[in-house]
């Protein structure tokens, strides 16, 4: 019986598909409005973007996969960190590297 | 994750049966989710790619130039929707209905169908226009980061294809269930990466 209840919480009904469904569709009909319409400027634009990206991504990892802290003991938890972590190095470390090697060599 | 399925559905066998199962079927979970996390990684060193040779666009187009957002709206609900209905098709598993799971999985098809036929095009587009891969770096690094992600949502496809197929045939079963359960992992994954696609690559793009 415990474990009914905790298979609704982890798995997911209907309502909480549609309420991911419902957020990534607002999520996503945002940024392309404000890059379609471009009522506002670049960096506010930017920032819009990112910001609903991070949101329907987070929305998605936790309505539609299940991820959360307790699933295996918190392994899948913790793989998922560990890669976050790997992808800001090597994202943020070639960017931050190749943004100063064209700075230095003065092509672009 | 999506453990606990097994957890509740392996209550009929009595509990050491009960128990091996779970382990099994959870130990494959949780070994597909670390491969999905090593995926994770080639699509950011593909992202990386990408942004780093974004400018280098050797007279050719400019990424404002070739992108066309509503296409790529479109795009992009076709990839969402089809999300949804795989979840759809989970919980028809969990509610043990073999006609429903076939029926949300070949929505599922036909929507993921859909994107790949509309990816297609705009490649076949883009090339046709003289803005293939071999144009500019900015270009090649285009094709490798979306069209891998494309071949990605192929596969997706092949698979979900075996999966309408071993459900007719063998039913709802501790074989096909985490199965059914690593596809979908598998498919949201996807999703969650074309999200970074859009928003990264075409709608920065625009700007």
């Amino acid at each position: 019986m415990s474990g009914h209840s905790h298979q609704e919480h982890s798995h997911g009904s209907v309502k909480s598909y549609i309420v991911g469904l419902i957020l990534s569709i607002v999520l996503t009909i945002i940024p392309f409005g404000v890059v379609m319409t471009g009522s506002f400027g670049t960096g506010a634009t930017l920032l819009i973007i990112v910001i609903t990206a991070v949101a329907q991504v987070l929305v998605q990892l936790v309505m539609f996969m299940h991820m959360n802290t307790k699933a295996d003991e918190g392994w899948n938890f913790m793989s998922f960190v560990f890669t976050v972590a790997i992808l800001v190095l090597v994202i943020g470390g070639s960017l931050w590297i190749m943004y100063h090697l064209h700075l230095n060599m003065m092509i672009g | 994750m999506a453990t606990d399925t097994l957890k509740t559905e392996g209550h009929a066998h009595g509990h050491d049966h009960d128990h091996d199962h779970h382990d099994a079927a959870g130990t494959k979970l949780f070994g597909f989710w670390v491969y999905l996390m090593s995926d994770l990684v080639i699509f950011g060193s593909l992202f990386a790619t990408y942004a780093v040779l974004l400018r280098g666009t050797a007279d050719g187009p400019t990424p404002g130039e070739i992108f066309q957002l509503p296409f790529i709206l479109v795009e992009t609900f076709l990839l969402l929707f089809s999300s949804f209905t795989y979840g759809m098709a989970v919980l028809a598993m969990n509610a043990g209905s073999v006609a429903k799971v076939r029926q949300w999985l070949l929505i599922t098809f036909v929507l993921g169908a859909a994107f790949v036929g509309m990816e297609v095009y705009e490649f076949q587009h883009l090339i046709h226009e003289g803005f293939g891969p071999d144009k500019s770096g900015f270009l090649s690094a285009f094709f490798t980061l979306v069209g891998t992600h494309g071949l990605h949502v192929t596969f997706g496809l092949i698979w979900i294809l075996v999966m309408i197929i071993q459900v007719s045939k063998q039913g709802l079963t501790d074989v096909t269930r985490p199965r059914i359960l690593c596809l979908s992992l598998f498919w949201h994954f996807l999703d969650i990466v074309w999200i970074c696609v859009f928003s990264f690559v075409y709608l920065m793009g625009a700007l």
